[in-house]
């Protein structure tokens, strides 16, 4: 009977001596390289990096960040610390970093190119496709929704400082900003022109535009416009008209 | 019988002269003189320390919102409180208190007019801090902004809405004084002592609270109230273990968020990031001379029983798959250009603590160490909760739980289902 009782308490008698070396031991250096991709992997274990993009479908998406304009994603990492956009996950991983660093990890993802899978068209009803390519290239006047690609660029690859491409991106994660849009949990910098334009758009029009968007293949030069083509059709506090 | 009635009128009627006796509960010292809280340059910045030092606006900012503006909720066990204005606007923020009304609520805990105020607002500590420092502190926030935002009226469940509960709690468990130097101790032990029994408020969250949420005398660890996350015992060797770190590796962990021994995450990443990181080398390490001298409990550890070794065997690969690379096969964490990068989790207490919970959430949720002077791009720890499932964390967890000498009791499935829907923020 009592052979178990030493048994048991033999690793732990043992585990105790392991540990003094432990703690006295400095944290060795493995080789582990000093770059900002390597500070950053909590990033791109969701975002996707070269080598593994991010999933496009089922219950986790995540919105493809390599490649968009470094003032959009550092509005987007300020606009979660300061709880403009609501996801718990982005606010917590933001909550304790400062400007200085946001804006270099903006800086760093704006310069990566991601693999961007695309959603098979033939898997959108034809109409719905129809609408969404009518409203993505043309808009609809008559509900003043200007088309996408007047801000967004005629390639869709967004435009410098603040404005971001719209292929690339799971559809479930385009339908979910409309969706945040309207019911205001998802705010920019005044005034908040998606606001206004997701507030003009019906559930089925946000379908149709997500459809088609989330089936358009990135084009060859994924890069932004240096520019958006001026007027704009509406004023957006992200990407002020008026530029130094 | 007859004896029995006039016993509880003879305790009905002592009670009712305690209550007396000590409603309000309070104290008065006065300031040295007027240009104690004078706007004065030097008043200024010592008050602006001092409220780095007291962390004040992590809970008088709302996110995003304007500093010490309040608005920001904090959920208790009671119901939610929100944290007023304290900016000096005079309809909304505390533009028409004087110093003297100042002292009294950070000493006393009671706002002008006689309102009672709630402990969530930690006034048994802040009533540790000496009149010269609450008048500089006062002067400080004086020379704030003023910002018109109304405060957002408590939301508390019957009966602790109710100041006369609030009264009773004051008797049994807040005594105002001011922080008294202990002479046998050196000054600077007596200022880590100030420092973080006082405006530290250390004790809100590293001391258990009892069923009426009143914190105990010792920093023995507790969960802090609504939010999970365990704040470790800082008297325990088996916990934040700060008995055995040297007192250099504590102010680093102190001020930049990261040491050889461990890194800060939850909500001590906000502490460091907004308060600590701002401390002297001084105070921080007054502070962690203090805390070294906890103390604690001396009791080893029980050896928990062994976990199973398929469990061991699951953790094991999967550890070797997802963790290794950066904290490394041996546990030792990593150093990268000299600093430290990946905390060691050998020997490392915040994993083997009784309650798992932090070890589960960070595996769960990943995070970033907070932005400081001394560590401004922190290495972070990518979130899991989506790559593994319940069995697969407490696997992992039960493994880094146990090797290189860690020794603490399995975590099993449904102990991290239960954190992975806990708010984050």
């Amino acid at each position: 009977m009592r052979l178990p009782v030493f048994r048991s308490a033999l690793p732990f008698v043992a585990s105790l001596l392991a540990t003094l070396p432990h703690a006295a031991a400095a944290q060795p250096e493995r080789g582990v390289p000093d770059t900002l991709g390597q500070r950053v992997a909590a990033c791109t274990s969701c975002h996707g990096s070269p080598t593994r993009p991010p999933p496009t479908q089922g219950p986790d998406y995540y919105p493809r960040i390599a490649g968009k304009p470094a003032g959009y994603l550092y509005n987007q990492l300020q606009n979660f610390r300061a709880g403009r956009r609501q996801y718990p996950l982005m606010t917590y991983m933001v909550d304790h970093l400062s400007d200085d660093y946001l804006r270099e990890i903006a800086t760093y993802f704006s310069t990566q190119h991601v693999a961007a899978p695309v959603l098979a068209r033939g898997s959108v009803p034809p109409g719905q496709l129809e609408r969404g390519r009518e409203l993505v290239l043309r808009g609809d006047a008559t509900l003043k929704v200007p088309a996408c690609v007047a801000c967004h660029g005629q390639r869709l690859t967004g435009a410098l400082p603040g404005i971001p491409g719209l292929v690339g991106l799971p559809r479930d994660y385009i339908n979910a900003q409309f969706g945040a849009w309207r019911n205001g949990t998802r705010r920019a910098h005044t005034p908040d022109c998606m606001a206004t334009i997701a507030g003009r758009l019906s559930l089925a029009d946000v379908a149709a535009v997500s459809g088609w968007l989330a089936s358009e293949p990135l084009p060859a030069d994924p890069a932004p416009d240096a520019d958006v083509a001026h007027p704009m059709p509406l004023e957006c506090g992200s990407q002020p008209e008026a530029r130094p | 019988m007859k004896r029995a009635v006039i016993g509880l009128v003879f305790l009905a009627v002592v009670a009712a002269i305690v209550v007396a006796a000590a409603w309000p509960r309070a104290e008065f010292v006065p300031a040295s003189s007027s240009q104690a809280w004078a706007a004065t340059p030097d008043n200024l910045a010592r008050g602006a320390y001092l409220a780095r030092a007291g962390d004040c606006m992590a809970c008088h900012t709302a996110r995003g919102g304007l500093p010490y503006a309040g608005g920001r909720a904090l959920a208790t066990p009671f119901g939610t409180v929100y944290a007023p204005n304290i900016t000096p606007d005079a309809q909304t923020g505390i533009g028409a208190w004087s110093a003297d009304d100042f002292w009294h609520a950070l000493h006393n805990g009671i706002a002008p007019g006689g309102r009672l105020l709630y402990p969530a607002f930690p006034y048994p500590n802040m009533t540790k801090v000496t009149r010269a420092d609450a008048d500089a502190l006062y002067a400080y926030l004086r020379s704030l902004a003023p910002a018109r935002q109304p405060n957002r009226l408590h939301d508390l469940r019957f009966p602790y809405d109710r100041q006369i509960v609030l009264a009773g709690w004051r008797l049994l468990y807040f005594k105002p004084g001011v922080y008294a130097p202990q002479p046998a101790r050196g000054a600077d032990w007596n200022r880590g002592a100030y420092l973080v029994e006082g405006l530290g408020h250390c004790a809100a969250c590293h001391s258990p609270r009892n069923g009426l949420g009143a914190t105990g005398a010792r920093l023995s660890g507790g969960q802090i109230p609504a939010i999970g996350w365990y704040a470790p015992a800082l008297d325990a060797d088996n916990e934040a273990g700060l008995g055995n770190w040297e007192q250099a590796h504590i102010v680093q962990l102190l001020r930049t968020g990261v040491a050889p021994r461990g890194a800060v995450f939850g909500p001590m990443a906000e502490v460091v990031g907004q308060s600590l990181q701002y401390l002297t080398e001084a105070d921080a390490g007054a502070m962690a001379a203090y805390l070294k001298s906890l103390p604690g409990a001396t009791e080893p550890r029980r050896p928990a029983a062994p976990p199973e070794e398929n469990v061991m065997k699951a953790g094991r690969q999967l550890y070797e798959h997802a963790c290794a690379d950066c904290h490394g096969a041996d546990g030792r964490g990593t150093r990268i250009a000299g600093q430290p990068a990946y905390p060691p989790l050998a020997g490392n207490g915040a994993l083997t603590m009784a309650d798992p919970v932090n070890a589960i959430r960070i595996v769960l949720n990943g995070g970033f160490p907070p932005a400081t002077a001394g560590n401004p791009r922190p290495f972070g720890m990518p979130p899991y909760s989506v790559q593994l499932n319940d069995a697969e964390v407490a696997a992992v967890v039960t493994y880094v739980r146990n090797s290189w000498g860690n020794a603490a009791p399995a975590v099993t499935p449904p102990e991290v289902n239960r954190w992975r829907a806990v708010p984050l923020d």
